[in-house]
């Protein structure tokens, strides 16, 4: 297998052609949008929370194949979680990505998101894979505003 | 002719192995990379003769002094400008445009004035303008830019007129490879009795440029784009105009007398080269103008020609593949760069793939945001070459983006 096949594992270009959760919700409680100045990568994340539950969650913008299926797969992950263990899987998939070599990281929690550890070992890309997430963290947190990852 | 083989194995760097593959480097309009000789130049320097130039009557200190003026003197005449004198020695293109615009720029610009800009500037030759035109309440225009990525002189009169004050243009543009004709818009430049600055960052590397025979005032490039050291460029002005203008930095080695309330300058170049400048670099820069030389910049562009032209009959065998190539379509109006576009392939993702098959493109905006904006697209992609670069190298690109295509649309490869 080719390095490259290793970050575009069959999952993500799943993603990256269908991507899941796709466009914008009709009643968000909740929104932000993320840009990367360095590549003009853009997403919106659009979040419905009912007391501490993310009852519905969409994203759109544009992208590289890694940020779409990265925000697709995120929002797969989270739909129906309350907020706290959505942010436990945040943390997570954050420490998959910018581990140390050899170093480990806790992917109970992480389901289908582990496919993208390999992001880790193109550091030019991790930040492809992370702007959704510290989108949406934004989202439900701050609500209403706009992140850059630089 | 070129020996391209004498060439290769002239440039350590291209015997790497990255992921596996030999390394195919086609990010040459962002850096070039350095012949022995100018790496030897720098090792050389600091190993026999390393002392600071200009102030002192020691062997080292005048060693370091020769070799100093001796590359200004080579600079000078690889342009062939009037005098050495009129070199002075920045750290890249940029710190060029911005000495200009600083020092002739806010003495010479007033409210209501003009800067005619195009609309392919690569943002060194962009920002230090609106900056300028912004303090000063001067005015910015772009010329129009055809289909084809060629600039649309039409309507150039009247774009230029007697309110131009200064117009400032990319030689070769680093984002599409147009080559500009800019010889005619100095001249009209002239004519309406503006200054003409020319961005030379991506001609002077490939092709010969006489700034006499242009008649630019003023002429600026980076050393690492055409295989000198990073940290080394030229400002190249017309004498009286460099005479009448003021110093943007001060300090040591620019002074003719100072006293505890003031200073006189020194001549030009000196006068706007203050402090300890970048001697290692300028020594090697010029050890880099002697390699091309060797080679002959007649020939180098002839080379590159074929390449051009090659490359554009390949790329033109991915149309149907929906891949768009951003620029003109002759390699007489464009150099070996080629920018495009794959749909449903985000140029950051061809990047990773072509790198795992050892073939270093840039992707993004190519620091002409404006630009790649009104292409429609986001980024782009962008393969550029150099004298070293071989036709071997065009088919690895293209079998490289082929292979991306298929792996993008089916998951196959
Ligand atoms: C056309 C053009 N002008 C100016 C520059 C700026 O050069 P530097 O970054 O060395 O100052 C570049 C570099 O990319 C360029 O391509």
């Amino acid at each position: 297998m080719n390095d490259f096949q290793e970050l575009y594992q069959e999952i993500v270009m799943d993603h990256n052609r269908r991507p899941r959760n796709f466009g914008e919700l009709e009643n968000p409680t909740s929104f932000a949008n993320g840009f990367n100045p360095l590549c003009g990568d853009e997403i919106n994340v659009y979040l419905e929370l009912v007391d501490d539950q993310i009852v519905d969650i969409s994203f759109n913008g544009d992208g590289c194949a890694i940020s779409k299926s990265s925000a697709s797969m995120l929002t797969d992950g989270v739909k129906g979680k309350n907020v706290s263990d959505a942010i436990q899987i945040f943390e997570s998939f954050r420490q998959m990505l910018t581990r140390k070599p050899g170093e480990d990281f806790s992917s109970e929690i992480l389901g289908d998101l582990e496919i993208l550890s390999g992001v880790s070992q193109f550091p030019a890309r991790i930040k492809c894979a992370t702007l959704a997430w510290h989108t949406f963290h934004t989202a439900l947190t701050e609500k209403d505003k706009s992140v850059s990852t630089e | 002719m070129i020996n391209i083989n004498k060439i290769r194995n002239d440039f350590p760097i291209l015997s790497k192995k990255i992921n596996g593959h030999q390394l195919v480097y086609l990010d040459n309009a962002a850096t070039t990379h350095k012949p022995r000789s100018v790496i030897n130049s720098l090792v050389d320097f600091y190993e026999n003769y390393n002392s600071n130039v200009h102030r002192g009557v020691h062997t080292l200190s005048m060693e370091a002094t020769d070799q100093f003026e001796e590359a200004r003197q080579k600079i000078s005449s690889f342009i062939n400008s009037e005098t050495p004198q009129s070199i002075i020695w920045t750290r890249n293109a940029s710190e060029s445009l911005n000495i200009i615009s600083y020092s002739w720029g806010y003495k010479n610009i007033s409210e209501g004035d003009e800067i005619l800009l195009s609309p392919m500037e690569h943002h060194s030759n962009l920002i230090p303008w609106q900056e300028l035109a912004r303090a000063k309440g001067a005015k910015i225009k772009y010329l129009s830019l055809n289909e084809d990525g060629t600039l649309d002189l039409s309507n150039i009169d009247e774009l230029m007129t007697s309110n131009t004050k200064l117009v400032s243009i990319v030689h070769v543009s680093n984002a599409l490879g147009t080559i500009n004709p800019v010889k005619q818009l100095c001249d009209k430049a002239h004519e309406v009795g503006a200054l003409f600055v020319l961005d030379g960052a991506q001609s002077v590397p490939h092709m010969l440029v006489d700034v006499q025979e242009l008649d630019c005032d003023f002429f600026v490039f980076s050393g690492h784009k055409m295989m000198g050291p990073t940290g080394i460029g030229v400002l190249y002005g017309k004498m009286e105009i460099l005479e009448k203008m003021d110093p943007v930095f001060t300090g040591g080695e620019m002074v003719l007398e100072v006293t505890y309330e003031k200073a006189s300058w020194a001549d030009i170049p000196m006068k706007f080269e203050a402090g300890t400048p970048n001697i290692a670099d300028s020594i090697a820069l010029g050890a880099a103008v002697d390699y091309l030389q060797n080679i002959g910049m007649g020939n180098i562009h002839d080379y590159e020609k074929t390449i051009t032209s090659y490359g554009l009959q390949k790329f033109q065998e991915l149309e149907s593949e929906g891949v768009t190539l951003f620029g003109p379509k002759s390699s007489d109006l464009k150099g070996a760069v080629f920018s495009f576009h794959i749909p449903n392939i985000h140029p950051h993702d061809l990047g990773t793939i072509l790198d795992g098959l050892g073939i270093a493109v840039r992707t993004g905006h190519h620091c002409a945001m404006p630009l790649i904006r009104s292409l429609g697209v986001s980024a782009t992609a962008r393969a550029s070459f150099y004298v070293y670069n071989t036709l071997d190298e065009v088919d690895m690109l293209i079998e490289g983006i082929k292979s991306a295509i298929r792996y993008f649309s089916d998951g196959s490869n």
